[in-house]
């Protein structure tokens, strides 16, 4: 079980989250893109062998929904490329 | 009778004499025994048949490393394959041997032993493969035994969880685990000391050791009193750390912590540090029948004699290639076994070694070729290693001493890699993955000061160490001696599992040659063994057969539970009701004190099915429920629809993003039916906006998606629209209603007393206002999901049930009566009412259920627009929400399928509903068909395994299309 940390909560238990799947890119104006790119949006997960973004909701602690990087390999909390911005 | 218990020693209270049953006969034991010890000092040596082959065989270990007997409880503590020496004695136990039946001495199943050449590895796997393996599987698996499930829960006590955190986990308390903790506990850690043993100690409980100049086992008891006195150290004994997984996350079964009342705890523990102080397993060697009972690893040999007074021989052959079979044989003698010879694979033992045992015979440079004897061990053949003539020697006792590997296992769950150790013959902990460290024995520290050295290291991290008690211990020293090569006759690698040599040769032939394809193909090291005695042995075999250095073959996965851990454990007390709870009402108590049949209706909510009357059938009583709503009034307990609150500058465009119909215009005061998708277009949930001020709304989900719409709508706010100005909260328990509903509903409105204007003008469908019914506060808002008139009057929770009573007794005159769920389903069908578990799935949206109105081509966007005009501009054929009238008048079964003309060919829809209509006093139903919304009128069939049922298309709705009863 993953100790999550919550940025209001700090660590807890990954038992008090639910998944919300990796990050997707930002949803793009649905008027300004082909079918292609809008099917691309609503189907294209992050899936890769090695860190990911993803979505916690803290659902059985304060309600935050949180992003974290995690290494699929080892379920190691790692540091984010380009947490610059 | 105890015929081969010392007369003196151990740590056994020979006052108290215990009773038990072992395969339907009695024996005694003492308090202190293992089941294990008791047989031995009885006398008893068979006490298994194998796996696969059903051979003989006996007790080979002392602790949680026996690979060969396993043992069903029966009775009151029922329980399967538990390893024989890891039961504690107690009084009344009765326990029977696995895999053989009636008993050891008379297995039906030994005759696979005369047909063991025709079962190799993968035999079954080969044999059973036509037509598909499953249809043998159930037979093989019980010929192949193992304990039967346990039929009851335990007769008494229960199973219970619990959370820890610590700075310090130690795995073990053995001589390094009680060091660590020592050194950690004084300086102020919060630790936990876990072991597995009945008491600490480790290895000293079973080795004749001095530490500063007294027994060894002084030190375990005034280091375990001042831990005790150390209220930042919590030292479990009887309890298994189990499971080493990700962010230190360790678990703990914790045995008999409070009897009788908690049979088992286990612990799920939070660790900063985990520290394997877990020991080592000694290895078997492999030689010709070396699975005869009386062949015993040595470290055993040495536990039943020092620990527990039993002498398991009395005429012994010792087969070795390292010194601390020297210091067994020392102990042995000293119980009174005779030590035949010591048979040593190494040319020249070490001089240390043999001082130890002066004026036993040493055989150096020589091995066991193989056993004699039937059901228990009478001579054993010894030869020179290189090869030449053997010799016989009788006895009755082969002790065995392969080397010692460290139990790597939780260091290994914990992701730590292994490298392979030459002097030491073996793996040891390398690089860590967590926060983890090893020492003691587990690290490769086989000698007791470099344990006691290692432990203290550990437990000071760095910090100041202490003064190292001194000890003194044999130096140890090992030649790998992976397999004898001129045994005769089958040589055990895996006991448990019955894998030989042959059988790994077996795999390597056939081109298994990874050492994982290996453990798959032969079995080897599965099953509760997880490499504990044989897996080195395994290793060492596919590297002298490939020639390759044993760290290129590397290991197996060790995978948790690191010994067994019982369903009810893990479970806690997570069992009957408790294990998902019910949610309720508060009238779910009168409810039931009314007769209610209930049941789960979504989310696991509580309610009532319906109220069933003296004499009335199922279809009765529904029908009964139908006509009071439809002809009087009726009311019903809508609080588990979901209900949030939402407040904020920006819930108007949030609530227009969410559903697919414009909300923000919506007036205060009002309430709108609205729809929301996904954003892939999907229909998640439909419900009801009500807006109370500017700023301030309700919304209502559907009951079995409320849990699902928070998520959705926090995420969507949190993550997308974070500087936006919404607060949601879930009211759903906040606001509690009941909902009156019937022509006749206002005449009960008046008659409960209510200072709000009910008439159709000032309160119209849609509508709301607030003020009090029956002088409780309370929000009225006109909905309907039954088509009537209706008034859902919501109530603070403490006032339902108060407000419910006050209803059924002013309605009297007008023919009220509860109206349970079966009822409702009935009436919203007749209306053609929505109901997402029926009507939707993946494929439908909203135009094709006749909701296309709702979907707003005012707004730019909102989700699911872009996905469902994508989706329409398909040209696929639409399942299209109708009615259906079945002709004859029957009912349709829910899901019957329908296909052209009712032949064999493929659906061009279901049926979603078929409920019996008071109002038309015939069954009327929904489906959805294949562009339905053009096809009323034509006659469609409904194609079911035992006929056709013909039925006629009609608009989904079935009573009172204008809507005028609502309305009204
Ligand atoms: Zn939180």
């Amino acid at each position: 079980m993953m100790n999550i940390p919550c940025p209001f909560c700090g660590p807890r238990n990954e038992a008090e989250f639910a998944f919300g799947g990796p990050v997707k890119p930002r949803r793009p104006d649905p008027n300004a893109t082909s079918d292609d790119e809008w099917a691309d949006y609503l189907t294209q997960v992050p899936n890769p062998l090695g860190p990911v973004e993803e979505r916690w909701w803290h659902v059985k602690g304060c309600g935050t929904w949180l992003s974290i990087w995690r290494d699929t390999r080892t379920h190691d909390i790692v540091e984010g490329p380009g947490n610059a911005d | 009778m105890q015929t081969d218990r010392l007369d003196n020693g151990g740590r056994i209270d020979r006052t108290k004499t215990l009773n038990f049953t072992f395969n339907g006969r009695p024996y005694q034991g003492f308090e202190g025994d293992t089941l294990a010890s008791a047989l031995l000092a009885n006398g008893v040596r068979l006490t298994a048949r194998s796996f696969k082959y059903h051979r003989p065989r006996g007790i080979v270990g002392s602790g949680v490393e026996e690979p060969s007997t396993l043992v069903e409880l029966l009775g009151d503590d029922a329980s399967g394959n538990r390893p024989v020496t890891t039961v504690a004695l107690r009084e009344g136990l009765a326990a029977k041997s696995v895999n053989c039946w009636p008993s050891p001495e008379l297995d039906v199943g030994a005759i696979n032993q005369m047909f063991a050449r025709f079962l190799p590895a993968g035999f079954y796997y080969k044999t059973f493969k036509w037509p598909n393996w499953h249809l043998y599987e159930p037979f093989i698996r019980k010929a192949a035994g193992l304990a039967a499930a346990p039929a009851e829960p335990p007769k008494e006590g229960h199973f219970e969880n619990r959370y820890a955190h610590c700075d310090l986990l130690i795995a073990g308390a053995g001589p390094a685990g009680l060091m660590a903790a020592l050194v950690a506990g004084r300086a102020g850690q919060r630790v936990m000391l876990v072991d597995e043993g009945s008491e600490p100690g480790g290895s000293l409980l079973s080795r004749n050791l001095m530490i500063d100049g007294k027994p060894a086992m002084e030190w375990v008891r005034s280091v375990s009193a001042e831990l005790a006195g150390l209220s930042n150290v919590r030292h479990l004994q009887n309890a298994t750390v189990w499971g080493y997984r990700e962010h230190n996350f360790v678990m703990v079964n914790e045995r008999e912590p409070e009897q009788p009342s908690i049979l088992e705890r286990n612990w799920r523990v939070r660790a900063g540090q985990v520290l394997c102080a877990t020991g080592a397993i000694e290895r078997t060697l492999v030689f010709g029948n070396n699975d005869r009972p009386g062949v015993m690893l040595a470290s055993a040999v040495q536990t039943y004699v020092n620990r527990y007074a039993v002498r398991p021989g009395k005429r012994a052959v010792i087969f070795t290639n390292n010194n601390s079979a020297y210091a067994v044989a020392a102990d042995m003698q000293a119980s009174g076994i005779e030590i035949a010879a010591i048979v040593d694979s190494r040319e020249n033992p070490p001089e240390v070694a043999r001082a130890s045992v002066p004026g036993v015979e040493v055989l150096s440079g020589q091995v066991i070729t193989t056993t004699h004897g039937r059901r228990r061990v009478r001579a054993v053949t010894v030869a020179p290693a290189k090869g030449g003539t053997g010799r016989k020697i009788t006895c009755d006792l082969v002790t065995v001493s392969g080397g010692w590997n460290p139990a790597v296992h939780l260091w290994s769950q914990s992701r730590g890699t292994l490298a392979y150790d030459q002097a030491l013959s073996t793996f040891r902990p390398d690089k860590a993955a967590q926060s983890a460290a090893s020492a003691g024995a587990a690290d490769g520290h086989l000698v007791l000061a470099e344990a006691l050295r290692s432990g203290a290291e550990a437990g000071a991290n760095g910090g100041a160490l202490p003064d190292i008690p001194a000890s003194d211990d044999l130096d140890y020293a090992v030649d790998p001696l992976w397999q004898v090569e001129q045994a005769s006759g089958k040589a055990f690698l895996d006991m448990q599992n019955d894998v030989s040599v042959d059988d790994v040769h077996l795999a390597l032939r056939e081109g298994y040659d990874n050492v994982e394809h290996v453990k798959r193909y032969t079995t080897g090291g599965m099953g509760i063994d997880q490499g504990k005695v044989g897996n080195i042995n395994i290793i060492g075999t596919v590297a002298m057969q490939k020639g390759l250095p044993l760290d290129e073959v590397g290991t197996t996965t060790f995978r948790a539970p690191y010994t067994p851990v019982s369903f009810g454990a893990i479970g806690g007390i997570r069992e009957g009701s408790v294990a998902l709870p019910y949610r309720h009402t508060p009238v779910t108590a009168w409810n039931l004190a009314n007769g209610a049949f209930m049941y789960e209706s979504g989310a696991r909510w509580r309610r009532p099915g319906y109220f069933p009357r003296a004499g009335e059938a199922f279809q009765d009583t529904v029908n009964r429920e139908c006509r009071t709503v439809r002809n009087d009034v009726g009311v019903y307990d809508g609080s588990p629809l979901g209900t949030f609150e939402l407040k904020g500058r920006d819930v108007g465009r949030f609530l227009d993003h969410l559903y697919t119909n414009v909300m923000s215009n919506l007036k205060v005061g009002r309430a709108r039916y609205g729809l929301m998708l996904s954003d892939d277009g999907l229909v998640m949930d439909d419900g009801v906006a009500l807006r109370l001020s500017q700023d301030r709304w309700i919304i209502s989900t559907s009951t079995g998606h409320a849990d699902a719409i928070n998520g959705h709508m926090e995420e969507i706010l949190q993550t997308e629209f974070p500087d936006w100005n919404v607060f949601i909260t879930t009211v759903t328990s906040q606001w509690n209603n009941a909902t009156i509903c019937g022509p006749k509903a206002r005449e009960v409105m008046q008659a409960l007393g209510t200072d709000i204007d009910i008439s159709t003008e000032a309160l119209p469908f849609m509508a709301f206002a607030e003020g009090h019914v029956a002088d409780i506060p309370a929000r009225v808002v006109r909905v309907s999901f039954t088509g009537e008139l209706s008034f859902e009057v919501n109530v603070a929770p403490r006032d339902l049930l108060r407000l419910w009573q006050r209803i059924l007794e002013v309605g009297v005159p007008f023919g009220i009566a509860p109206i349970g769920s079966e009822a409702n389903h009935v009436l919203r069908v007749e209306k053609g009412f929505l109901s997402l578990g029926h009507e939707v799935d993946g494929p439908i949206d909203p135009f094709d259920l006749g909701l296309g109105w709702a979907m707003s081509k005012k707004k730019a966007d909102y989700l699911g627009k872009r996905s469902v005009a994508l989706r329409r501009a398909g040209t696929s054929n639409r399942r299209e929400l109708v009615g259906v009238i079945p002709e004859p008048d029957r009912m349709i079964p829910e899901g019957g399928p329908l296909t052209p003309g009712g032949e064999k060919k493929p659906t061009e829809g279901f049926v979603t509903a078929c409920v019996y209509s008071t109002v038309h006093d015939r069954w009327v139903g929904l489906a959805l068909l294949e562009n339905g919304h053009s096809r009323h009128g034509e006659t469609v069939h409904v194609r079911l395994n035992d006929g056709v049922i013909p039925a006629r298309v009609t608009p989904p709705i079935h009573y009172d299309a204008g809507g005028e009863r609502l309305r009204s």
